[in-house]
């Protein structure tokens, strides 16, 4: 292969996301974050780049939390910047961003070009992101992704989840566990408790429709329509979703070698 | 600390007064004319907190639980070693710590207005002026004459004057000095023992700085964001914020807080009569438990302009909740004149937050490309 090619990795709390990029495809492969991001980032690009037979890529943008760990990166970008400029790849019509990402959630307002024109993103505690989900699925017996196939809601079971901490709020589940309420009941109410927490987050940067649902929750789609009901504005998501990050990160890296 | 503790107890040996304050709203002219010595007491670092939450509410801002900790533990030489404290009533939570702590310490409070704006504030004030110039001459057996308030006025008044020659320096691209290193200059002033000295060091390095502008020295590259800093105060222990700015590779131009510039901005009108000219400045304080607020506005809109700032980064402790209402009356302020990227950053002493608040200042920074 002679043709440029270029990488963008999103090392995540949870998992690490690999986008390549050669101006017109984009491929996108994803790994568990393990406890050694590094080493299983560096892997992935390996895989990656050997199932395509391709040559080590001409710039690397790196992103998300483990982003200043990582070094074979060309550069280091905020995950802030990249999920953005993916965000309005995958979904062009996007004039906000909600990304629910492992351990935080973010609200981004960006203009046609994936530029971030303002943000926001939860303060030092978990309630509204994906580790909030999976210390309740835990509680359920279920996993994150398990959660997102279950049924929301039960017939005549009205139930709330009022804790934010994450902690009392496991605390409250397991009370309605013991108290026979059904899971799927269980489940609605958690997701209006997340919906709730980042609606009121968003509105310090005024969001206007269509959002742009993106990160790892995005595939629950229950989840995305709580969110519009709370937010009161259409939510759009893309099945490559997750990859927003990685994408814009290597979107970004293309820039940088077109310029040069 | 311990060489604080040593000084002052020789400065207390040779008879002098001492009185602390924890805000720049203690008229510091009505302590120097009583002929003591007037310190800013222990309240930006963490390592007091815990003791702080032993009587204190965990959800209180850092500030105070910080102020309480040192206090009722002897940890802080300028609280142990004053003769009284002066207090004010910036906030609830302050005012109630006030009323713990004179417990064990003579505490005066001042009374704020909720507003600087009314003419009947402004009396109020006076008032609240008058009554610790009587109380400061009670308990340190002394007289505050006009005369020794016009002589007070005229050296703290130069004090403000050399700080804003130092201060024009950043207005420089590049900067001649980081803002780490220009919040320790002002952080200096809280603990001067001789005014002359104090006024001299300023005079010299306002001298190099200009010396370091001429010959192209500079402490940030040219270009690097210019930051402006506001909000809460972010003294020696709490520049946390400022430190990540500045690593993150902008340059922070201006400390607009109560431990940056803002004390020095306003001189004491020294034209009018003493007492009045210094209650009208002291009053004249924008700060975020003034309902409404607009000189706050006023200065952030003039030193965006005259600093040439690319971002303003609005600092709030957890538990302030003036300043951080205020956030979002800044942000719209800013948005409507001339639209200045803003952030708002809500944390507390600790580092445990360092990383999360890196990504949004560098996200802040790749916003303004």
């Amino acid at each position: 292969m002679n043709q440029i090619l270029v990488a963008g990795i999103d090392a995540g709390s949870s998992a690490i996301k690999l986008s390549l990029y050669d101006g017109r495809q984009m491929e996108n492969i994803s790994c568990p974050s393990g406890w050694n991001p590094k080493e299983q980032a560096a892997n992935l690009l390996a895989a990656a780049l050997g199932a395509q037979n391709a040559d080590t890529p001409a710039y690397i943008v790196g992103t998300g939390y483990g982003r200043s760990n990582l070094p074979f990166v060309t550069k280091a970008m905020t995950e802030i910047t990249c999920h953005a400029r993916g965000a309005s790849y995958l979904l062009p019509a996007a004039k906000t961003v909600l990304d629910i990402g492992g351990q935080d959630a973010k609200a981004i307002r960006t203009d046609d070009s994936g530029k971030v024109l303002d943000f926001v993103m939860n303060d030092k505690c978990a309630a509204g992101t994906g580790r909030f989900l999976q210390v309740m699925a835990n509680a359920l017996g279920l996993d994150v992704a398990e959660i997102g196939q279950l049924e929301v809601g039960a017939p005549n079971q009205e139930c709330t989840i009022n804790a934010m901490c994450t902690v009392f709020a496991e605390s409250e589940v397991i009370g309605l566990v013991n108290r026979g309420v059904p899971r799927e009941a269980i489940i609605g109410a958690l997701y209006t408790s997340i919906a709730k927490r980042v609606a009121a987050m968003a509105a310090g940067i005024q969001p206007t429709s269509p959002v742009a649902f993106t990160g790892g929750v995005a595939r629950n789609q229950a989840l995305g329509r709580e969110l519009a009901d709370r937010l009161g504005l259409t939510v759009i998501t893309h099945e490559q979703a997750i990859f927003a990050g990685s994408i814009g990160a290597a979107l970004y890296a293309w820039d940088a070698v077109r310029t040069k | 600390m311990a060489d604080a503790f040593t000084m002052l107890k020789g400065i207390k040996e040779t008879g002098k007064k001492v009185v602390g304050f924890y805000c720049v709203y203690a008229p510091q002219e009505l302590v120097l004319a009583a002929d003591a010595l007037g310190f800013a007491l222990c309240a930006t670092k963490e390592e007091a907190i815990p003791d702080g939450e032993k009587t204190l509410p965990r959800n209180f801002c850092p500030l105070i639980k910080s102020s309480y900790g040192f206090a009722v533990t002897d940890k802080c030489p300028y609280f142990l070693y004053s003769d009284i404290i002066i207090g004010e009533t910036t906030c609830d939570g302050k005012k109630k710590m006030f009323e713990l702590m004179k417990d064990f310490k003579p505490v005066h409070v001042m009374k704020l207005p909720q507003t600087y704006l009314d003419d009947s504030d402004k009396a109020y004030w006076l008032n609240e002026v008058k009554i610790l110039k009587e109380l400061l001459e009670k308990e340190l057996g002394t007289e505050i004459t006009d005369d020794k308030l016009k002589e007070a006025i005229k050296v703290l008044n130069e004090e403000r004057r050399l700080m804003q020659e130092l201060s024009e320096c950043m207005k420089h691209d590049p900067v001649p000095m980081n803002g780490q290193d220009f919040l320790k200059l002002m952080w200096g002033r809280n603990f001067v023992t001789d005014r002359a000295d104090f006024a001299q060091q300023i005079k010299d390095i306002t001298v190099d700085m200009k010396e370091s502008i001429a010959k192209g020295e500079a402490a940030m590259p040219q270009g690097a964001k210019r930051i402006l800093v506001t909000g809460v105060p972010t003294g020696v222990g709490s520049e946390k914020v400022i430190k990540i700015i500045e690593d993150c590779g902008a340059a922070v131009v201006y400390i607009e807080n109560c431990s940056g510039m803002k004390q020095f901005v306003t001189l004491v009108d020294e034209t009018k009569p003493p007492l009045e000219a210094i209650a009208e400045k002291y009053l004249a304080t924008p700060c975020s438990c003034m309902s409404p607020n607009p000189i706050r506005l006023e200065n952030l809109a003039k030193l965006i302009e005259e600093y040439q700032i690319d971002g303003v980064v609005d600092i709030t402790w957890q538990g302030c909740h003036t300043y951080n209402v205020e956030s979002r009356v800044v942000k719209e302020f800013l948005k409507k004149n001339g639209n200045t990227p803003f952030l708002q950053v809500e944390t507390d002493y600790s580092q445990g937050d360092v990383e999360q608040i890196k990504t949004r200042v560098q996200a802040f920074l790749e916003m303004m490309g």
